[in-house]
C-alpha cells in the first residue's frame, strides 16, 4: 500500500479496500484458517459448522427511499451469512449514538431493525450501546454482528467454479447506490427509485434445495463488476458477461448518465449474485422466477475457462469484449 | 430500436466507414469527453478498420484546468471560514501539493454540489462564512454559473463568489488547427457545448482549414454515424460543419443562455494544460459583477512556477492534444490510476486516461 493515511476511496468496497485488507489488516492477525476475503468465516466447533461475520453501517443519509440505517443492519449481516451457505440464527446490533441523537429517530431505526431481522427469522440476542460526544459521530453508526449455522451437504464458495457455470443476478444492478446518492447529494432533480435493501436468506434457502449453487456474493459496495471480478480472481476463471443482460432500471440508466457513474459499480443491498451449475439452468431460473426478489433475475454470463490470474470480459451491445476491472478510488460526479 | 436492429445499423455503419481509404490514415478528433467516455465504454474502437484512428481531445473541463489555477484554489480552500464548492470531479486532481480531497483531511470545508445553485443556498445557510465555487468547465456548465451569480446579485447574497476558470472550446480547436505536428482530419465536435453555441462559431474550421466537422450525439451509434459523415466528406473532396446530433442541436444554439453568460462573463485570455496561454479562451468576470469574483475578492494570484518531477512527466498535456495516447504516458497504470492519480486526465470520468484505464484494457498483454 502506498498511502501513508486512510482515504475515503479505502472504504469504497474496491480495489484499495482489497489492498488495505489484505496488506495491513490480514497481516495483523495471521491466518487463522479463514479467507479473509470471504463474506463469513467459515469455523467447525464440536464438529458443527458455524458461519460467523461482522459489519459495520455508516451510512448517510440515515433514512433513504427503500430502506434505513436499521434495516440496512439486519440485512447486511444477514446476507453475509446466506451467501456462504449458511442458515442466519442471531445478530448482535452495537449502537454508536451521537450526543443529541433523537430518541424518536432512534426507535424507528431499532423498530426497522428487528422488523427485517424478524422477517428474515433471526433473533437479536445481545448488544452494546456507546454515546460520543456532538461532532464525534454522523447521528448513529451500528455494527451487526451474526452467527448462523452451515447444514453439512451444502458446500459453497468460489473454489467450487468451474468453467461452464452459469452467471446470473438476482435483480436489477445500482438501485440502493443510486436511491442514497439521490438522497445524500439533495438532487435538485428526482430519481424515483428505491434501494433493494432485503435479507436474501429465504431466496438462497430455496436457490440451495436445487443443488446446483456453486457460489454467492452479495454485490455491495464496488457493485457488480467489482464483485465479478473478485469471484474470478479467487476462482481463478475468465468469466464472461453480456452487458445487455445486466438488468439495469432506467431511471439508475439516466441518473448514472447525468451523474457520469457506472450503474456495474453502484453498491446493492438486496442482490445476489449466483454461480450455478449448467445442467441446473431452468430450475435456478424457476426458483428465481417464483421468488418475489427473483422476478427480475437475468442469466448474465457464463465461466468459460480456468486462468491463473482470474478476468471478467464484458461483451458490450455493440458485440465487442473488453475487460471488466475493479473499482479503483470512488466514484465521482462529473462536471457536465 | 431493438439490439438486433441497432447491431445490423452498427453492421452497416462499420461496412461503411470500412469502404473509405483503405490505404490511407485519416485522423478523427472526439473533442467532447464524454464521447471518449462512451468510445471507450461501448468498446468502438475496436470495431473500426485499423486506418481509422480516433483522437481524444481538450474537451474534458478538469484535464484542461492548468496546475498554476489548481494551486490557487487549493491556497484558497485552506483559508479560515471559506467553504469550497465544486463539481465532484475536481475533488481529486492533485495540485503540485496535495488536491481538495486531502486538504479536506486536513480541515477544509470543501462540499461536492450538483449545480452552482445548489453552492448558493450553501451561502444562504451559512452567512457568516464565505462560500467559493469552483466554476469549471466549457459553454454548457458556464450559463448555470452565470445564472447564480446573477441571483447572488438579485438577492444580495453577498457571501458567494466563483473561482473563474471557465474555458470556451472554439480557440482550443483553433490551436489544435495550427499546430504543425498535429495532424486531423475532422472533427467529431461536442453535442453538449453546441446546443449552447450553435454551428457557426465552428465554420473556419472548414472555411479557413478545409476540415470537417460533424456535431454528434452521444449514443455509439450517433458516434459511428458522425465518423460516417466526416468521411464522405473527404471522399468528396469539401469540407463542412454537418449535423448529426439533430435531437439535441439547432443551428442557433440557445441564445438565451449566451446571454446569461454574456451578462455576466467577459472573454480574457486562459491557460490551458498542455495548450498554454490562449487569447480569449477563458471567461473573465465582468466589471458590474466583480463583486462576485473569488480571485478579486480574494486576491488571489495565480503563480506560475516549476513543476515537481512527477507533474513533469505526466503526459495530460501531450494526451488533451492528441499526440499522445495514455499508454505512451510513462506514468500510465503504474505510478498513475484513479485512485492515486498524477494528471486530471486519470480522475475525471471524462478524462482519456481513466476512460483508457477502465474501458480500453481488451489486449489481454495489458493485464499479463
Amino acid at each position: 500500500m502506498n498511502n501513508r493515511v486512510i482515504s475515503l476511496a479505502h472504504g469504497s468496497g474496491g480495489r484499495l479496500t482489497q489492498e488495505l485488507i489484505e496488506e495491513i489488516i490480514y497481516p495483523a492477525f495471521g491466518n487463522n484458517g479463514g479467507n479473509p476475503l470471504l463474506d463469513s468465516a467459515l469455523l467447525t466447533i464440536d464438529y458443527k459448522k458455524i458461519a460467523f461475520t461482522t459489519d459495520s453501517f455508516v451510512v448517510s443519509p440515515l433514512f433513504f427511499e427503500g430502506g434505513d440505517i436499521g434495516k440496512l443492519a439486519a440485512c447486511g449481516t444477514i446476507n453475509d451469512l446466506a451467501v456462504c451457505g449458511a442458515t442466519p440464527l442471531y445478530i448482535s446490533v452495537g449502537l454508536i449514538i451521537e450526543e443529541g441523537f433523537s430518541v424518536e429517530l432512534l426507535k424507528k431505526i431499532l423498530r426497522s431493525l428487528a422488523s427485517a431481522a424478524g422477517d428474515a427469522g433471526v433473533l437479536v440476542v445481545t448488544g452494546d450501546t456507546k454515546v460520543v460526544e456532538r461532532g464525534n459521530a454522523d447521528g448513529i453508526y451500528i455494527n451487526t454482528a451474526g452467527i448462523g449455522v452451515l447444514p453439512q451437504d451444502v458446500r459453497v464458495g468460489p473454489e467450487m467454479i468451474e468453467p461452464g457455470d452459469l452467471i446470473f443476478i438476482s435483480g436489477a444492478v445500482g438501485d440502493h447506490g443510486m436511491s442514497v446518492l439521490t438522497k445524500r447529494e439533495g438532487l435538485s432533480y428526482q430519481i424515483p427509485v428505491a434501494s433493494d435493501c432485503a435479507p436474501l436468506n429465504s431466496l438462497i434457502k430455496s436457490l440451495l434445495e436445487t443443488s446446483g449453487i456453486k457460489c454467492m456474493k452479495d454485490p455491495t459496495r464496488g457493485g457488480l463488476a467489482t464483485a465479478l471480478v473478485e469471484l474470478a480472481e479467487q476462482s481463478k476463471t475468465l468469466m464472461e458477461i453480456s452487458e445487455e443482460r445486466i438488468p439495469i432500471r432506467q431511471t439508475v440508466s439516466l441518473g448514472c448518465d447525468l451523474l457520469g457513474l457506472d450503474p456495474l459499480y453502484l453498491a446493492n443491498e438486496g442482490n445476489l449474485l449466483i454461480i450455478a451449475k449448467a445442467d441446473k439452468e431452468s430450475e435456478i431460473a424457476a426458483v428465481l422466477d417464483n421468488h418475489p426478489l427473483g422476478k427480475e433475475a437475468k442469466l448474465i454470463g457464463r465461466v468459460v475457462s480456468y486462468r491463473d490470474k482470474g478476468m471478467v470480459l464484458l461483451e458490450t451491445p455493440l458485440g465487442v469484449k473488453r475487460i471488466l476491472t475493479m473499482l479503483e478510488g470512488e466514484q465521482l460526479p462529473r462536471i457536465c | 430500436m431493438n439490439s438486433t436492429d441497432s447491431k445490423i445499423m452498427v453492421g452497416r455503419l462499420i461496412d461503411n466507414i470500412s469502404n473509405y481509404f483503405q490505404d490511407k490514415t485519416v485522423n478523427i478528433m472526439e473533442v467532447c469527453g464524454t464521447h471518449t467516455h462512451v468510445i471507450g465504454k461501448s468498446g468502438l474502437r475496436q470495431l473500426l478498420p485499423e486506418n481509422i484512428r480516433l483522437v481524444s481531445g481538450p474537451g474534458c473541463p478538469v484535464c484542461v484546468t492548468h496546475d498554476w489555477e489548481i494551486d490557487a484554489y487549493l491556497g484558497l480552500a485552506k483559508t479560515k471560514d471559506i467553504i469550497i464548492t465544486t463539481f465532484g470531479d475536481l475533488m481529486r486532481v492533485p495540485g503540485s501539493n496535495g488536491s481538495l480531497i486531502q486538504a479536506r483531511q486536513e480541515g477544509a470545508e470543501v462540499e461536492v454540489v450538483y449545480s452552482p445553485l445548489e453552492a448558493l443556498s450553501i451561502a444562504q445557510a451559512n452567512p457568516l462564512k464565505e462560500v467559493v465555487f469552483l466554476g469549471v468547465g466549457f459553454e454548457t456548465t458556464s450559463p448555470g454559473v452565470a445564472i447564480s451569480i446573477i441571483k447572488a446579485k438579485q438577492n444580495k447574497i453577498d457571501n458567494f463568489s466563483v473561482f473563474p476558470m471557465h474555458k470556451v472550446v472554439v480557440p482550443a480547436l483553433e490551436a489544435l488547427l495550427i499546430d504543425p505536428e498535429i495532424k486531423i482530419d475532422g472533427f467529431i465536435l461536442p453535442g453538449h457545448v453546441s446546443t449552447i453555441i450553435g454551428c457557426e462559431p465552428y465554420e473556419f474550421i472548414s472555411v479557413v482549414h478545409g476540415k470537417s466537422g460533424v456535431i454528434t450525439g452521444f449514443e455509439p451509434i450517433d458516434i459511428l454515424q458522425g465518423i460516417s459523415m466526416i468521411l464522405e466528406q473527404i471522399n468528396r473532396g469539401v469540407s463542412e460543419i454537418e449535423i448529426q446530433y439533430l435531437s439535441g442541436v439547432v443551428p442557433k444554439g440557445n441564445s438565451s443562455a449566451r446571454e446569461a453568460v454574456n451578462r455576466v462573463f467577459k472573454p480574457e485570455s486562459a491557460w490551458w494544460r498542455g495548450l498554454g496561454y490562449l487569447p480569449e479562451s477563458g471567461l473573465g468576470v465582468r466589471e458590474a459583477y466583480s463583486s462576485y469574483d473569488a480571485k478579486a475578492k480574494f486576491g488571489v494570484n495565480i503563480i506560475k512556477k516549476e513543476l515537481s518531477h512527477n507533474n513533469s512527466i505526466c503526459a495530460c498535456g501531450d494526451i488533451i492534444k492528441g499526440k499522445k495516447t495514455p499508454d505512451q504516458c510513462m506514468l500510465f497504470r503504474s505510478a498513475c490510476t484513479p485512485s492515486s492519480p498524477v494528471g486530471p486526465c486519470m480522475v475525471s470520468s471524462e478524462g482519456t486516461c481513466a476512460a483508457y484505464y477502465y474501458y480500453e484494457a481488451y489486449r489481454e498483454d495489458v493485464y499479463e
